[in-house]
């Protein structure tokens, strides 16, 4: 799924680079949050562990093997800020020393499979164990969210190259036979994601990030009968520090969807002129809903550039909604578990 | 890093591309990629051209040709795509050997493979003539943030430790009958991920540790400075700036 240079024009492939630099330069000082001063050999480590892990193949049916992404295990086993820091080295370092994935390009695979997967994976994982709560909602959050976190890195990827992609594909057909394909992928990316922080929470569970608010309080009884309770190890508080980042990232995303949409419909390729004999947006959100690959020539393919810029912004307030909430509903949690601590 | 962890593209050698210092030939490969995906598709003779410019970096650092192209394997997956365009492409259609094909499918799939392959050459080309640890000390010097240089580093560094520990593993579920069939052996493989998650987290934490008995306090020390004369960033800028000459001709 390495992107090579020239599959984006340089619009895109200029503001998906300014939107990486801004999240790889907001992770820098979230991750020494996380971290402080072991950030870089811990990241380091576990950017190698990623790479190592994306090379394990498992066996999905007879005959087919697939591979792992691992943005979404990256955030739940070490946080959020950390895991893109990793997936943004791996990426760089596949660039670089591999040339898997172009120079020119390397913005836009930071943005897809770096920051949209952790995301998008975070997000759902947070919200899944705010309703399940235990071992087990954690090991059932980690296949949703990875399991989500590979069709919507597609879909991102689908919507860039809408806006700035260098062939003249339907649109809708690639979305659904992106979408479909990653669907499947991301089944595989999601049993092996949960069994892994399954076999893991096993083992060590005060090292999955994702699961720190489900140690139990260590109980000290004394000779005398004198019981202390200890509070269970505070996650780190994220919630007001994650704000610029999302707030950030909205910027980004409008600054990305107009300046782009601007560039696109400037250069002379097939969809503009589709656009411009059929672009009514009515009938245009009609067929965005129904994403066919059936769906007229033409039309779908047709909507109204500026439509694309409100349907990717629509996308990102989304998932940044949902990684709000989630990341309130967290700087919550610990609140509520110290006053049972002290009952 | 110890002897004998060069990655296989690093190809140890003493040309005058070798020794040029890493930050001039990271802008000078970068630089030369933003200007092949800046050219219109129409020029054919200015691919040519860049073609041939780097044939002639090729063969001044004695970079052989066959290394190249089997390391060029890595761009297939988006070269089969690229032939998909031109059958699923939108517009007007001509007919080639019996095929109705897209005339800006045919357009844009030769875009993507004149572009992507271009640019995968130059990077094959930097990685082939630089060690990764001295690339990253020009990144350093280019300004890039000195905490992801240090996690690259380290990433780098031990990288080789954890693929090699991955292989034991793999090693000792194999002699023990064990063999990756369907759905069903996923657990076994996934546990092996965990352990594998817990042995490099907690190298790193002993590593971590190791840093601080030895004084380490947020920064690592610079062993070695790699700075370049004007002489060397004009050798190393002949790259991107012919290619811009050629891309200024074609316009």
């Amino acid at each position: 799924m390495h992107v090579p240079d020239g599959f984006f024009n340089a619009a895109v492939s200029v503001s998906a680079g300014a939107v990486a630099a801004a999240g790889v330069a907001v992770c820098l000082r979230g991750a020494r949050r996380e971290l402080d001063d072991r950030t870089a050999p811990m990241a380091g480590l576990v950017a190698a562990f990623i790479f190592a892990v994306q090379m394990l193949n498992f066996p999905v049916a007879a005959g087919t093997s697939g591979h792992l992404l691992g943005g979404a295990l990256a955030a739940i086993l070490v946080g959020p800020y950390t895991g893109v820091l990793c997936m943004a080295v791996v990426l760089l370092v596949q660039g670089v020393f591999f040339a898997d994935g172009g120079l020119t390009a390397l913005g836009v695979n930071i943005t897809i499979m770096g920051i949209v997967t952790v995301l998008v994976g975070w997000g759902v994982f947070r919200l899944v164990t705010q309703l399940v709560r235990g071992k087990g909602g954690v090991t059932a959050a980690a296949f949703l969210a990875s399991l989500l976190s590979v069709p919507a890195a597609a879909l991102v990827f689908t919507l860039l190259f809408w806006i700035g992609g260098t062939a003249p594909i339907e649109v809708s057909a690639v979305a659904a036979a992106m979408g479909g394909v990653h669907v499947l992928i991301g089944v595989g990316e999601g049993l092996i994601t949960a069994f892994t922080v399954g076999a893991v929470l096993a083992v060590r569970p005060d090292l999955v990030y994702g699961a720190r608010g489900l140690a139990a309080p260590l109980v000290l009884r004394g000779p005398d009968g004198v019981t202390t309770v200890e509070p269970a190890a505070r996650p780190v508080a994220a919630g007001k520090a994650l704000r610029p980042f999302l707030l950030g990232g909205v910027g980004l995303t409008l600054l990305l969807a107009g300046v782009v949409s601007f560039f696109a419909s400037s250069s002379p390729d097939g969809l503009e002129a589709v656009a411009e004999n059929k672009g009514f947006i009515g009938q245009a959100t009609e067929h965005v809903m129904s994403w066919s690959p059936l769906g007229d020539y033409g039309e779908v393919g047709g909507i109204p550039v500026g439509v694309a810029g409100v349907i990717g912004v629509g996308v990102v307030l989304l998932v940044a909604g949902a990684v709000a909430h989630a990341a309130r509903a967290r700087g919550q949690a610990p609140a509520a578990g110290d006053d049972k601590v002290k009952v | 890093m110890g002897a004998g962890h060069h990655h296989q593209l690093y190809l140890p050698g003493a040309s005058a591309v070798h020794r040029l210092p890493p930050q001039c030939k990271l802008l000078a490969v970068f630089a030369f990629a933003v200007v092949v995906v800046a050219t219109p598709r129409e020029r054919f003779w200015a691919f040519g051209l860049y073609a041939l410019l780097l044939a002639a970096v090729a063969w001044a650092a004695r970079v052989p040709p066959g290394h190249v192209l089997r390391r060029m394997a890595i761009e297939l997956p988006f070269v089969l795509f690229a032939f998909l365009i031109p059958v699923i492409g939108l517009g007007e259609r001509t007919t080639v050997l019996g095929l109705s094909l897209s005339v800006p499918g045919l357009w844009a799939a030769w875009n993507i493979l004149a572009k992507a392959t271009l640019g995968v050459v130059a990077s094959i080309l930097l990685a082939a003539t630089t060690e990764p640890r001295v690339i990253l000390l020009g990144a350093q010097r280019l300004r890039v943030p000195s905490l992801l240089v240090q996690i690259a580093m380290f990433m780098l560094r031990y990288l080789d430790v954890i693929l090699d520990e991955m292989r034991r593993m793999r090693v000792a579920r194999e002699s023990r009958g064990f063999e990756a069939r369907d759905v069903r052996q996923l657990p076994a493989v996934a546990r092996s991920a965990g352990a594998l998650f817990i042995r490099s987290y907690e190298r790193g934490e002993r590593v971590h540790l190791a840093m601080l008995s030895r004084g380490y306090s947020g920064r690592m020390p610079m062993l070695g400075e790699v700075s370049a004369s004007a002489a060397q960033w004009g050798v190393a800028l002949l790259l991107p700036v012919s290619a811009l000459a050629v891309l200024g001709l074609s316009l």
